[in-house]
């Protein structure tokens, strides 16, 4: 599997990643060794083996729907790298 | 008498006594923090201030008798527990200055039996890594020689509880994260079974994989550990609404019976696997010999897709992390990068500079396991594979109690050695990651030194929700052996 420098980018973007060349570079040898590792699944054989979606419980959890009172925007918003009253800010998005 | 060297039962004993207090307790650890720690670097967070504080809150508690075996017990949390008031990073410059607004359920737990949260512990960043070196902040060494790692990702944890720095930790384990470094200190490290300990407040890294469980100096305090952190969580939904054994009952049944009756497994492809350290393998065949010794029936059995637990690992976990991770994204809390263009740049900076690059590599695996196109190939194989491996260790808990297995294929390696090699990297944590794969739970427990003097560990694994089972074949190895010295001279 040799993963190129233009899939790396396009990876990074939908993973919303910015990359210098440098970084973009070592990547695609790491990549490559890693995946091409990977390719030993291709031997196991899988037929009508149901994947594992998780780890141990397969039903469904369920409680009652009770209101609770919030913990309010104060709480909520402590974190906020930026924030105006009881909202988060953002960078502009419509131009 | 030197209070740093009590075992967790012990000082719950002594403080129980009134022989002495909490506050002397937690000073004594704090003095012994502030000497060494500036070379081993276990703490990214420790206050003080507020320690004692805790202390002298449980001081009082025990005063008026109103007391649990926790109460005043010095305790250091993985940071990425979150601790309400406190600082959590999870090793990450993004939450750098992140401060929690709420407890984790184990955190509360301790908290409501009045424990003292001594401080938060360096991890590997998000938890990936096998070394602690991926730590955003500084790489902490191993108290038994300070040029190797001490283990990852829960290293801070163990080094910790390894200097003696603490009465108690807890990590949390992915892939081996307690137990690998577990054995690279000489401590002990338990990887419940998957839904044993609520994951509520724990920062995600790969939900089907993370477990919490607890870093001690012997397993009768690992007992006492699971003891205040098991059970159903209605704030974690695949926490499991099991009933919760004492789990200092197993000790009792070693005291009883030994390890009669016990059927002990050894999976024949891990004995097979090349690059086992010569002194990692006299270790287990000398357990191996002890076991038998104690009354253990020993058989060998087969795990027959071993030789892809570590591809189909290193699939799903970037997998669930590219997907955790997506939160991160400098709106709601952590970093956000400064001077952007846009919306959709500020994202890619934030990410960019607030993660490092192992983080930003397994986001890269994650994303291109699951995009279009490769999803079945990657994910999907993997997630069957991973069905596979589970109907192996089903098969093979038909007739064992107990999987007897290394830890690590060697003892610790030293900082620097394996970091700019992460397949190789990724290839060392071979022997621990199928019991988060199988969900199935699994121990560490001190079982001898290198020719270098470095621990070296013994796992077993056990059925799911049989804990009881290493407690029991877990303290009588540690018993049997009596190993010295149990703590380096640091």
């Amino acid at each position: 599997m040799k993963i190129s420098e233009q899939e790396v980018e396009n990876i990074a973007h939908l993973a919303r990643l910015k990359m210098d060349d440098e970084q973009r570079q070592a990547l695609c040898g790491q990549l490559s060794d890693i995946l091409g590792y990977m390719d030993k699944l291709a031997h196991v054989d899988v037929t009508g083996v149901a994947p594992a979606s998780g780890a141990a419980f397969m039903h469904n959890v369920l409680r009652e729907d009770v209101p609770q009172t919030s913990p309010g925007p104060r709480v909520t918003l402590a974190n906020a790298p930026e924030k105006d009253q009881d909202y988060y800010l953002v960078p502009r998005v419509v131009k | 008498m030197d209070l740093h060297t009590l075992s967790l039962a012990r000082a719950a004993q002594m403080l129980d006594e009134k022989k002495i207090s909490s506050t002397e307790l937690t000073r004594a650890y704090l003095d012994r923090i502030k000497t060494h720690d500036r070379t081993l670097n276990s703490f990214i967070t420790a206050d003080a201030d507020a320690a004692l504080a805790q202390a002298a809150a449980a001081d009082d508690q025990i005063a008026s008798n109103n007391h649990t075996p926790f109460t005043g017990i010095p305790v250091a949390l993985k940071d990425l527990l979150c601790t309400k008031g406190m600082r959590t990073t999870c090793g990450s410059k993004i939450l750098d200055n992140f401060v929690p607004q709420y407890d984790a359920t184990v955190v509360e737990k301790l908290r409501q039996s009045h424990s003292v949260i001594i401080g938060k512990t360096n991890m590997d960043e998000f938890a990936m890594g096998s070394s602690t070196e991926n730590s955003a902040y500084f790489p902490t060494r191993n108290p038994w020689h300070v040029d190797s790692v001490p283990g990852g990702s829960s290293g801070g944890s163990a080094a910790a509880v390894a200097a003696q720095f603490c009465s108690a930790a807890l990590g949390s384990d992915t892939g081996g994260s307690i137990r690998q470094p577990a054995s690279h200190c000489g401590v002990v490290g338990l990887k419940p079974t998957y839904g044993r300990v609520s994951r509520y407040g724990l920062v995600s890294y790969a939900s089907s994989l993370d477990q919490i469980g607890p870093i001690t100096r012997t397993v009768e305090d690992a007992a006492l550990m699971m003891n205040l952190i098991a059970g159903h969580d209605p704030k974690d939904s695949t926490s499991a609404p099991k009933p919760v054994p004492d789990f200092t009952s197993g000790l009792t049944a070693f005291d009883k019976t030994g390890l009669k009756g016990m059927t002990v497994g050894i999976p024949k492809e891990y004995l097979d696997m090349p690059g086992i350290d010569p002194d990692v393998r006299a270790v287990f065949d000398n357990v191996r010999t002890l076991m038998e010794s104690l009354g253990a029936e020993i058989r060998s059995v087969s795990l027959p897709h071993t030789d892809y637990v570590v591809a189909a690992y290193y699939i799903i976990a970037p997998c669930e992390a590219s997907s955790n991770l997506a939160r991160f994204d400098g709106v709601k809390y952590g970093f956000r990068a400064q001077d952007t263009a846009d919306l959709m740049d500020m994202y890619k900076q934030t990410k960019s500079t607030g993660f490092g690059p192992e983080v930003q590599r397994r986001i890269i695996i994650g994303t291109y396991a699951l995009s279009a196109g490769y999803y079945d190939a990657y994910y999907g194989k993997a997630s069957q594979v991973r069905a596979l491996i589970m109907a192996d260790f089903a098969k093979a808990f038909e007739t064992c109690d107990i999987l007897l297995s290394p830890v690590a294929p060697t003892p610790a390696f030293r900082i620097k050695e394996k970091i700019d090699d992460p397949l190789t990297m990724y290839l060392t944590d071979i022997f621990t990651l199928s019991a988060n794969m199988a969900a199935v739970p699994g121990i560490s427990v001190p079982a001898g030194f290198s020719a270098a003097g470095l621990p070296i560990g013994i796992q077993m694994m056990a059925n799911r929700f049989d804990e009881l089972s290493l407690i029991r074949a877990g303290y009588g190895v540690e018993k049997s052996m009596n190993l010295a010295p149990r703590f380096p001279d640091i």
